[in-house]
């Protein structure tokens, strides 16, 4: 059995201003195993990016905790892709992808060998020098997963990266991400409210209830890899758990509303 | 693709685009006719006006007299030593301003305790104009040209600095966000975040600095100088030779019009990630 990489300890986490509280996520427990590629599914508004907030030690949980095993070289413990407007506007291409390792004074030829290697993986290279503001937008969560990426951490959080893209893009940045991260099999929470892209990349299913967020339940995907989209659709055991996951989400959404 | 440039026969769409890219050619030259051509027409009715006495040539005399003693006043040197007076002090003063202006500003927008330390001293200040100081500033600084960039200084400061603030402030908080996420240090959100996300802003209050330099020079050599454009236009008035106090007013429009293009064009240079 591989060891747990991540561990999260009856999470809550409530903003509280001068006349209101929103309780965001509520008593989230969860155990991600080395080298495990997760997904977080809810409907909007449910605590997702909350939860991977926390994990990326940008918001402090109200109580609970969690830990993320280090490893044994010092690489950097996680690093996020968000959800929009990733990449900095006033780097190029090149310096948002090696950002990362830029900020932790990487030696220069990891830098640049890790730097060009991403590049060439999510096809950017002759953009290189281009900036943000000069490319389309599956060309910038592509610069946002190259520098994840790059960065070499012991995990990746990834915040909804593909949903504002297109449906086609979407695709064939899915599989490329999947190609990616074949190649490393970094332990992956990554959250979406998209169930076709869970059942795609998952290997276990972490399914939310409505605010404030719970898991509420979890699934096992053991569809075989290397997976791409027309076996996930052609697959029947898919199609049964893409409706009974969409049922639940069903159930989740209406819940809220009386 | 395959086909040469000679052999090349344009599709009708492209040849549809064509014709409004032409157009719209000819459009963007006749509207820098009109840029170049109004100047040009004021000066031409001013100086029919003038000639004709229609208005009183004593006190606005022709522009092609005005040329005329540009260039006498030109060989003589005078012009010359006035016009480096100036420009010394306006530069001077203006990187005595802009400095501290974007230092203190970058500060203030990146730490709070800073900010609300100096924010009150700076709305406190900012209303008072740097030229009502000036007599406070000649009996600290003496009547020399650095009691002249002081006062520039003074009025520099302060668009920068708001302006500073402000585009430190308006940063997008992802971007501090991913610069905490992958493991930026202090140093790191100063230079990399702070400063260029800051820095469209920045050079807009520094362009307004520069105009405000231009007008406290000249009245700051009008008040205590015995030398500079503002010295000249002021003692011209006074004796009365209203050609040459116009080759004074002539020569500040354009100094502002230069140091407005040169601002732009070094806008261009440091932020070449903003589309124009
Ligand atoms: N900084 C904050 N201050 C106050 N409330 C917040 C803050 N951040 C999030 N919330 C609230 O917490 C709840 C969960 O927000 P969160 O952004 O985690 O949802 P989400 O699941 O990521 O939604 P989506 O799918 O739309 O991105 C929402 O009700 C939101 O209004
Ligand atoms: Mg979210």
């Amino acid at each position: 059995m591989t060891e747990s990489k991540i561990k999260v300890d009856h999470l809550t986490k409530v903003f509280f201003k001068k006349h209101s509280s929103v309780a965001a996520i509520k008593d989230i427990s969860l155990d991600i195993k080395e080298g495990e590629f997760v997904c977080l599914l809810g409907p909007s508004g449910c605590g997702k990016t909350t939860l991977l907030r926390i994990l990326a030690g940008l918001e402090k949980p109200s109580t609970g905790e969690y830990t993320i095993a280090p490893g044994k070289e010092n690489k950097p413990l996680q690093s996020m892709i968000f959800q929009e407007q990733g990449v900095i506007p006033w780097m190029t291409v090149e310096n948002n992808v090696s950002f990362g390792l830029r900020m932790r004074h990487a030696p220069k030829d990891e830098l640049k060998e890790r730097t060009e290697y991403y590049l060439d993986k999510v096809g950017l290279t002759e953009f290189r020098h281009l900036y943000p503001s000069e490319i389309s937008g599956g060309m910038k969560q592509r610069v946002s997963i190259a520098r994840a990426f790059a960065n070499d951490p012991e995990i990746l959080l990834m915040d909804e990266p593909f949903a504002a893209l297109d449906e086609q893009n979407k695709f064939i940045l899915q599989e490329e991400l999947l190609s990616i991260w074949e190649e490393t099999h970094k332990t992956v929470v990554f959250i979406t409210h998209s169930i076709d892209e869970a059942l795609l990349l998952s290997d276990r299913i972490f399914l939310m209830s409505a605010q404030p967020g719970t898991i509420t339940r979890e699934k096992k995907i053991d569809l075989p890899r290397p997976r791409n989209i027309e076996m996930v659709r052609s697959n029947p055991k898919m199609g049964e758990e893409f409706v009974d996951i969409w049922q639940h989400l069903q159930e989740a959404v209406l819940e809220k509303r009386h | 693709m395959e086909k040469s440039i000679s052999t090349y026969k344009m599709t009708q769409s492209e040849s549809v685009e064509q014709q409004l890219w032409k157009k719209s050619v000819r459009r963007n030259r006749a509207f820098k006719a009109l840029t170049i051509a109004s100047p040009i027409l004021l000066l031409i009715i001013w100086e029919i006006l003038s000639r004709t006495a229609m208005i009183d040539p004593r006190f606005f005399p022709p522009p092609s007299l005005i040329i005329l003693e540009f260039f006498h006043l030109g060989a003589t040197g005078q012009l010359f030593h006035h016009v480096g007076i100036s420009l010394y002090r306006i530069v001077g003063g203006f990187f005595l301003g802009v400095i501290p202006a974007i230092i203190i500003g970058l500060l203030m927008g990146m730490y709070l305790p800073v900010r609300y330390t100096l924010q009150p001293l700076v709305m406190a200040l900012m209303p008072i104009p740097t030229l009502a100081l000036m007599p406070i500033i000649i009996i600290v600084f003496g009547i020399n040209d650095i009691s002249k960039m002081v006062t520039i200084a003074g009025s520099v400061f302060f668009p920068v600095l708001i302006n500073t603030v402000a585009g430190v402030t308006n940063i997008d908080r992802i971007y501090l966000d991913i610069a905490k996420n992958y493991g930026a240090k202090s140093k790191d959100y100063f230079f990399k975040i702070a400063l260029p996300g800051a820095l469209p802003m920045m050079m807009e209050g520094i362009q307004m600095g520069q105009a405000i330099a231009l007008l406290t020079i000249v009245a700051a050599e009008m008040i205590g100088a015995n030398s500079g454009i503002g010295y000249l236009i002021w003692t011209k008035y006074k004796t009365f030779v209203l050609k040459d106090m116009y080759v004074g007013l002539v020569l500040i429009s354009f100094f502002g019009y230069f140091f407005s293009l040169l601002l732009r064009g070094l806008q261009r240079k440091l932020i070449p990630w903003q589309k124009s």
